[in-house]
């Protein structure tokens, strides 16, 4: 039998040489999904670049124009060019959610190991505590505490990483209490490990995996809640250029102009789909015993 | 069973009293003197002091904490200073609408996300299948705003087809059907991608166990084995899903009333957010809470006694 290269056999042995990164681009909706992840990050990293005009750069003359060759996607009702609002609009969805999901990350780990390793009355009080912050639904409890703090991009953080944490701690504790039973645990701890060497060498780096794959699902999760927050106008204050923004701006002049609605909208369904597609990817990359619930 | 469901039961009132205490204590997080904010800058000392009465913040911190919780446990929460109309006619009067809203989505969302989730299963890896997934994972990315705002814009502006906003002529049930479609239909398109993956996760994982293949070689026939024995096992992961989904499609109402204009809990809790009447924002997000919890302990009820393979008792941690 004659053995024929097939055109992609480098594309193979590139993705071979890349350890996670390339099962992930393997599948075809993971390469998608970091496709547009990576398109998202150059227009963060390039917004200044990509941006053809300043993202509150007034044309009154021009408001309200549908997509023409000076503005590609069209104007907002105060003649601000569409493209560079959304543009510009993906640091805030970036500058958002990642501190946002880092605090409700390190918060989660805080409460959720100390809650599994303490045990006892200290695990009972932590669990009905926070049974109790998630009684609230998520933009049920943003809204009451960004009406009480006053809406702001740190009220903002402050506010999803508070209502992701119990989520992060509930995971961190149901993973600290199934690896402190393993034996390798029990062994350490009979050769007279000191709790803290236990839970920081052996619990810890257990726990990590999971919650790193929870916290790249989170991601687009956030970027939407932040943009909802902003289309209430509780979330992002204008003139600063969130999705959310775009789009309460756009749902005002709703009957005179379908284009702010449309770009914006897309930009969040697109995204949204490519983090969503390389969250689920890698999640399977690194867990396949967590799969069971994807449907691709 | 019996020590869980008690057990259950009594966390659920626990969690329900910490979040009437959590609600009474916010106005006291919130700069300023609340009774002033809700009344604005001009109105007179007298009438700040009886709203201050009315509000009980006249009352030391923990009186009005013991104050809070044994009314609303005694099924009252109060009237609102500024109409003088009782809270619980208001939230009365929004929660019927929030509730049809809620339920006739989940309804859509499990009639189109149902079959398709079954299509895929039954048809695994082929173009079809695969298209459908392409399908639920953009269900799923489509937020009810911007879903809301797109069905909006086509078939409220654009083509004019359908009423953009309000509840319809009162008394009227089919103008009253005609304004929920696009509602509806904004706060179901997530949960018709969450169901059709669901669906087709645990249809695929059921179709393997060897009791399905066990009823394939004793010769039983495909229908019956898919309909009554793999299926109806399938469908059991979606109720505990559903419990979740019932309150989140509550939460989610939020956007969909603002865009469409409809009253409701979400319309009211927002109003009351915007003029600061805090009394009516503890009572619309405490009967949220409320039917959040309630559905999540009733999800949990019925997923135990659809399978009685689980006992939740020792399942929990």
């Amino acid at each position: 039998m004659q053995y024929v290269a097939r055109p992609s056999s480098r594309y193979q042995q590139f993705l071979n040489r890349i350890p996670i990164l390339g099962d992930v681009l393997r599948q075809p909706l993971g390469a998608l999904g970091s496709v547009i992840v990576l398109v998202f990050m150059l227009t963060v990293l390039l917004a200044p670049v990509l941006a053809p005009y300043e993202y509150a750069q007034q044309d009154i003359p021009s408001m309200l124009q549908g997509p023409s060759r000076a503005h590609w996607l069209g104007t907002d009702h105060l003649g601000r060019d569409l493209l560079s609002r959304i543009i510009y609009g993906s640091r805030i969805a970036l500058g958002v959610a990642i501190p946002a999901v880092g605090i409700a990350l390190a918060g989660g780990v805080v409460i959720g190991l100390t809650a599994g390793y303490a045990g006892g009355i200290v695990d009972d009080v932590t669990l009905v505590l926070l049974d109790s912050v998630q009684a609230f639904p998520a933009v049920i409890l943003a809204l009451v505490i960004l009406a009480l703090l006053g809406p702001s991009l740190v009220n903002v953080i402050i506010v999803i990483g508070l209502a992701w944490t119990p989520g992060y701690a509930r995971i961190t504790r149901a993973q600290v209490l199934s690896t402190r039973q393993h034996q390798y645990v029990e062994v350490e701890r009979s050769l007279g490990a000191s709790q803290k060497r236990v839970l920081f060498l052996h619990i810890l780096p257990n726990v990590v995996a999971p919650l790193l794959i929870l916290a790249a699902m989170d991601l687009p999760v956030v970027i939407t809640f932040e943009a909802g927050l902003s289309f209430l106008g509780l979330g992002v204050r204008p003139p600063t250029p969130s999705w959310g923004v775009v789009l309460s701006d756009g749902f005002n002049f709703i009957r005179h102009s379908p284009w702010p609605i449309t770009w914006a909208g897309l930009t969040l369904i697109i995204t949204t789909l490519g983090f969503t597609l390389f969250g689920e990817t890698l999640r399977d990359v690194l867990d396949p015993r967590l799969s069971g619930s994807r449907g691709t | 069973m019996r020590t869980y469901l008690l057990k259950r039961f009594a966390m659920t009132v626990l969690v329900l009293v910490l979040v009437i205490v959590y609600l009474t204590l916010l106005v006291h997080v919130v700069p300023g003197d609340p009774a002033k904010s809700l009344l604005g800058p001009r109105a007179n000392p007298d009438l700040i002091a009886k709203t201050r009465a009315a509000m009980d913040l006249d009352k030391p911190v923990l009186v009005q904490v013991g104050n809070a919780v044994w009314k609303i446990l005694h099924g009252s929460f109060g009237t609102d200073v500024f109409t003088g109309r009782s809270i619980n006619e208001l939230v009365g009067s929004a929660l019927p609408h929030t509730l049809i809203l809620a339920w006739v989505s989940l309804g859509l969302a499990v009639v189109i996300g149902v079959p398709l989730g079954v299509y895929s299963a039954t048809h695994p890896d082929s173009w079809l299948d695969r298209i459908t997934a392409v399908i639920s994972i953009s269900c799923i990315t489509i937020p009810s705003y911007v879903g809301g705002l797109f069905l909006l814009l086509l078939f409220a502006v654009k083509f004019k087809v359908m009423p953009a906003i309000g509840l319809g002529e009162e008394g009227n049930v089919l103008d009253y059907v005609t304004h929920l479609i696009l509602p509806a239909v904004a706060l179901a398109i997530t949960w018709v991608g969450y169901l059709a993956r669901l669906i087709r996760a645990s249809l695929l994982e059921v179709l393997n166990q060897t009791y399905i293949r066990a009823a394939m070689a004793a010769g039983l026939s495909p229908r019956l084995i898919f309909f009554k024995y793999a299926l109806k096992n399938a469908l059991i992961p979606m109720v505990a899903v559903l419990g979740v989904g019932i309150g989140n499609l509550m939460a989610g109402a939020v956007f969909v009333e603002l865009i469409f204009s409809r009253p409701g809990m979400g319309t009211l809790i927002y109003n009351a957010i915007q003029g600061r009447n805090f009394p009516i924002v503890r009572a619309g997000v405490l009967t949220v809470a409320f039917l959040f919890v309630a559905a999540n302990l009733l999800a949990d009820l019925a997923y135990t006694y659809l399978d009685p393979r689980i006992q939740l008792d020792k399942v929990r941690g």
